[in-house]
């Protein structure tokens, strides 16, 4: 009877535990990517609205996929071009992010309120992988998770090849937005179900 | 005795477990949360349209199965100088050159209407072009793009200023061309396209000449690199009186992309760019020299953007 005593917290924990973690993950299937780039002559701009993406702020780990045909612009050669010459859609049909927030107890970013966090980690566009840094938004809002980021993508990083006679209308950096309306996952079944859309 | 082990191992087995869990926290990495993460959204039926069987809305002579797309106006210039076997003093052909200028409009993502002029027999033309399948992936895949093609041109040219030819009625001035366009994108360098052809003449000038012109025609664009490609078409015409006083055209050239624009430069033994001239009075030998230099040059405009 003693022994009981002494297991049941032990007990409590472990089946705590995964209830715990169940609300620290989020995940979205239509999170919002989209790019600006401005220069002298055009300004040329267009959205992503099938971004998948999971953020786990029981480990601090997340998570980015696209589809890169997933991106519209506002003229149809562009969004030709941008396929076929620039991104190379066919070949790399994906472009991911993989990372981890970082300088802060992830868990605290899943309290209710707005805060901002440092999140690092791979980029990889055009098949090229490169490591950046980026300032983050998250809040938890309605039991969704929104969050929000801005940073600066230089193509030439990730050889996109942009030929001498649009490179003036094409900016040397460009600017990435992503917006995410991400619903609470349980961890354990969020991992092997697959809901459908 | 046995209470207790059971006990004991009880224990046992919750710190195995609770150590077990942490180790599978820490351990699934970024790249396990991404990898679960494609496995949920990639989605292998699902059907994706393949864009990009051609570059420009022609190949060479012929129509392609692309339309310019929703809101999108393109405007094109057409040259073909004259031939160049004509020698030195005509400058090996470029000191004469026909053109047709012509704008193509996309009324939605599958219908366009174009208009245009060819300074060949001061021709106006007209046409209506539907893509009615579209080549996609996925789960019910479409192996082929069909696009409906029909266009009708009027000769404007003044008969009566050339001797003894009297003036031509409205009616005899007019020739239709219909089209079924196919076209299959093999891989992403190589498209290919047949095209069953029908021409309908109001007016020939010889008893024995046809009204009704068949003919298949077939042409292919194979990438060379990300913005240099490969083209050509050749129209074959089905045996009668057309198929043995004139010739089949064909074409070759390439395709040059430069952001907004492409630039198509060619070789062909047909000098008219609309479909009533190079289909049923193609005269040229290609293999004797009697080739016509040309290009198209084609601009796109964005007149209502899309979203």
């Amino acid at each position: 009877m003693k022994r009981s005593l002494f297991l049941l917290p032990l007990l409590l924990l472990l089946l705590a535990q995964p209830h715990a973690r169940a609300q620290s993950k989020f995940m979205t299937k239509a999170g919002r990517v989209s790019f600006f780039s401005a220069s002298p002559i055009e300004d040329i701009e267009a959205k992503n609205q099938e971004v998948a993406a999971v953020l786990d702020f029981g480990t601090g780990q997340l998570a980015f996929s696209l589809p890169v045909k997933g991106f519209v612009f506002k003229r149809t050669l562009m969004q030709e071009h941008f396929n076929e010459n620039y991104m190379e859609s066919d070949k790399f049909p994906k472009a991911t992010f993989t990372g981890r927030f970082v300088g802060i107890d992830a868990a605290t970013l899943a309290t209710p309120g707005s805060h901002t966090a440092q999140v690092e980690g791979d980029l990889t566009l055009h098949g090229v992988t490169h490591r950046i840094k980026v300032p983050a938004t998250v809040e938890l809002k309605g039991g969704q998770l929104l969050a929000a980021a801005v940073f600066s993508v230089a193509p030439a990083d990730y050889n996109i090849e942009i030929p001498l006679i649009v490179r003036n209308n094409i900016a040397k950096i460009v600017s990435v937005r992503v917006a995410l309306a991400c619903d609470p996952v349980p961890a354990a079944v969020g991992a092997t179900t697959r809901p459908t859309n | 005795m046995l209470r207790n082990f059971y006990a004991v191992s009880l224990k046992g087995l919750l710190l195995v477990g609770l150590l077990a869990w942490a180790g599978a926290a820490h351990a699934q990495t970024e790249n396990d949360l991404l990898r679960d993460l494609e496995k949920q959204t990639t989605d292998s039926t699902k059907r994706e349209a393949v864009a990009a069987t051609f570059k420009g809305t022609h190949i060479i002579n012929s129509q392609s199965v692309e339309t310019p797309g929703q809101g999108t106006l393109a405007f094109l210039i057409q040259h073909r100088f004259g031939t160049i076997n004509s020698g030195p003093y005509e400058f090996f052909g470029l000191d004469n050159a026909v053109l047709r200028l012509s704008f193509e409009y996309g009324v939605t993502d599958r219908l366009a209407l174009g208009l245009g002029r060819s300074s060949q027999e001061k021709t106006f033309d007209g046409f209506v072009k539907y893509k009615a399948l579209q080549q996609s992936t996925g789960a019910h895949p479409m192996p082929v793009s069909v696009t409906l093609f029909a266009s009708s041109a009027i000769t404007t040219l003044k008969f009566n200023q050339t001797a003894n030819t009297a003036e031509r009625s409205t009616a005899s001035r007019l020739d239709y061309t219909y089209q079924v366009l196919l076209a299959r994108k093999f891989s992403p360098s190589l498209s290919v396209q047949l095209m069953p052809t029908l021409i309908h003449r109001n007016y020939v000038a010889l008893e024995g000449m046809q009204n009704d012109v068949y003919s298949i025609g077939a042409g292919l664009r194979q990438k060379l690199t990300k913005r240099l490609a490969l083209t050509a078409d050749y129209f074959y015409l089905l045996p009668g009186y057309v198929a043995d006083n004139y010739r089949n055209a064909l074409g070759v050239g390439v395709d040059i992309e430069t952001g907004g624009h492409v630039f198509q430069l060619h070789l062909t033994n047909s000098s008219g760019m609309v479909e009533k001239f190079f289909v049923p009075q193609t005269t040229g030998n290609f293999f004797d020299g009697d080739i016509f230099f040309g290009f198209t040059v084609a601009r796109n405009f964005t007149v209502k953007s899309r979203d």
